[in-house]
């Protein structure tokens, strides 16, 4: 299969103050690495006027001052980084394990995902725990990572109506994503499980446990494991 | 020391500076005052700097009961002020004592009111900015909008001399009719002439979903192209998106909102921002197309404009 990779990105102007590079129309770890080594390269290298870049599946978008820079200037640091692509280092990604106890009141939409995919709740825990997931982007709340790819056998569509209110650690899947949300907010996933673990703390010297182009692998706990975690307030 | 008790909150107020950056990849949108140039102004009045904390207050305005003698200017939108009953104008500094009372009453004009005291208001600085991003529970006041009995403090300040006001040319205008100067993109390839030119000819107006996020509105329906799948691959916004979901019905993006998966025809200009933070339900919307050009110039006007009143108000 082709990872969608365009040979040259498109550029999408976002008013005066954004510039989008678009480097494919997948969302494919081949493109998604590409936009990950483009905004470190950005990142070390930082041109004048750059406000912040926002990594996504597969484009970036930088957000410039308009009093100090132009999306042409921007355009043209973008292409001369595309040169020197191979030069940039990606530094290595690191893995997090991120125990989950699944199912029951843990994850009431596990029966759901096992039922729609003709899976016991049993194979849906061995499934989602198997492999490494890669982080795409990082969005939507503070720290919530969109994570694939999911095995096929998994894929589920979101919930008709979305929960006014998901708590905090519980682990979802959307189609062919699975993420966790690090805050308690409105959201729409199916939701297997839950993590104890705080993935977002800005009082933490390091408020976030991972970054784009990271990987998680989810580690399956019981409920007593879970409440020993919790009660520990593990940081 | 505390500079101010809330005896009531108002219907939403929260602090903000000129917003958080640098963690939108992580997540976490810019948030910050959404009338830049009323937040900046209500600062250079009492004689802080531009990006210093201010109250950005929503709508219905608070009750306040000052604890010491500081400077305070009101700026944005106009909310019948009285100090100890007493009439106080917007965009003007005035100096209150301890246990005078500021009553802020409903909206006259415009939505939101900047509330600016010498020194800033003083809150923990999280990941670089004072400001309060209430989703995600940080920033600002404990992460929140304020209740009754919060005490706010303020930084150290120096009183001003004489007390300052912007000259009356300089004030905005606020109009229920608003026109949105914005510049087609990033998916305006996904809409087809017919539907780029409704986006730009037709009236719209603003549904009672407004608010940090994102103003929804009203009008005729926006048609993609038929071949085109409405939503895409999720990819970052800023603050002027203006977002066209299945329904056809836009909605403009705000500094709480980061990452979306639906087209974006449009970006409202950076310049044009402070007038949809005034606009209120009910209100009429038109969107004008301008090139990157027009819209740089306009900016640097308005960048002009601003040092002119630094040197004129301070």
């Amino acid at each position: 299969m082709s990872s969608g990779l365009y040979e040259t990105p498109k550029i999408r102007v976002v008013g005066d103050r954004g510039l989008l590079a678009e480097y494919g129309d997948k969302i494919d770890p081949v493109v998604n690495k590409k936009v990950i080594s483009i905004a470190i390269g950005l990142e070390h290298d930082a041109p004048t006027g750059m406000i912040e870049i926002i990594p996504s599946y597969r484009s970036l978008l930088i957000v410039y001052d308009p009093s100090v820079t132009t999306s042409s200037v921007l355009q043209e640091s973008l292409s001369s980084l595309e040169k020197r692509l191979q030069e940039i280092e990606i530094p290595p990604s690191q893995t997090v394990e991120i125990p989950v106890c699944y199912g029951g009141e843990f994850g009431p939409d596990i029966q759901f995902v096992a039922e729609s995919n003709n899976l016991t709740v049993d194979a849906v825990i061995r499934l989602h725990s198997e492999p490494e997931y890669h982080i795409f982007m990082i969005g939507f709340s503070p720290g919530f990572p969109y994570l694939g790819v999911l095995p096929k056998e998994l894929h589920t569509p979101r919930k008709k109506t979305p929960r006014t209110q998901v708590l905090a650690g519980s682990v979802g899947i959307a189609n062919e994503q699975t993420g966790i949300y690090p805050v308690t907010s409105p959201g729409g996933w199916q939701l297997i499980g839950l993590t104890p673990l705080k993935l977002f703390n800005p009082e933490r010297s390091n408020p976030f446990l991972y970054k784009v182009g990271d990987r998680i692998k989810f580690k399956p706990i019981s409920p007593e494991e879970y409440r020993r975690l919790a009660e520990k307030g593990i940081k | 020391m505390g500079a101010f008790l809330v005896q009531a909150p108002g219907s939403y107020t929260t602090v903000q500076d000129k917003g958080r950056f640098g963690y939108q990849k992580m997540g976490i949108p810019v948030s910050g005052v959404l009338d830049s140039f009323a937040g900046s102004v209500a600062n250079l009045l009492v004689g802080n700097p531009e990006d210093s904390a201010v109250l950005e207050i929503t709508v219905t305005g608070p009750r306040l009961t000052f604890l010491r003698k500081i400077d305070v200017a009101l700026a944005g939108a106009e909310m019948g002020a009285t100090l100890n009953n007493q009439p106080v104008h917007c965009w003007e500094s005035f100096r209150v004592s301890p246990g005078d009372i500021l009553k802020m009453q409903q909206v006259k004009i415009g939505c939101r009111a900047y509330l600016a005291v010498s020194g800033g208001i003083e809150v923990p600085k999280v990941l670089g900015s004072r400001s309060t991003y209430v989703v995600g529970k940080l920033g600002g006041y404990h992460g929140r909008p304020l209740k009754k009995g919060d005490i706010l403090r303020c930084g150290e300040g120096t009183l001003l001399d004489v007390p300052r006001r912007l000259p009356s040319a300089l004030i905005p205008r606020h109009s229920s009719e608003i026109v949105l100067r914005a510049i087609p993109g990033p998916q305006d390839d996904f809409f087809p002439e017919e539907g780029l030119s409704t986006f730009f000819k037709s009236e719209f107006t603003i549904s009672t979903n407004a608010n940090r996020m994102g103003y929804r509105l009203q009008g005729p329906s926006i048609r993609q192209k038929e071949n085109m799948p409405a939503s895409i691959i999720s990819d970052p916004s800023i603050s002027g998106s203006v977002q066209i979901p299945a329904d056809g019905q836009p909605i403009i993006l705000l500094g709480e909102q980061s990452m979306g998966g639906y087209t974006k025809i449009a970006t409202v200009i950076s310049t044009d921002i402070p007038k949809v933070a005034q606009a209120i339900p009910g209100n009429v919307i038109r969107f004008e197309e301008v090139t990157l050009e027009t819209a740089y110039s306009l900016h640097m006007k308005q960048k002009k404009l601003m040092r002119e009143i630094v040197r004129n108000v301070l």
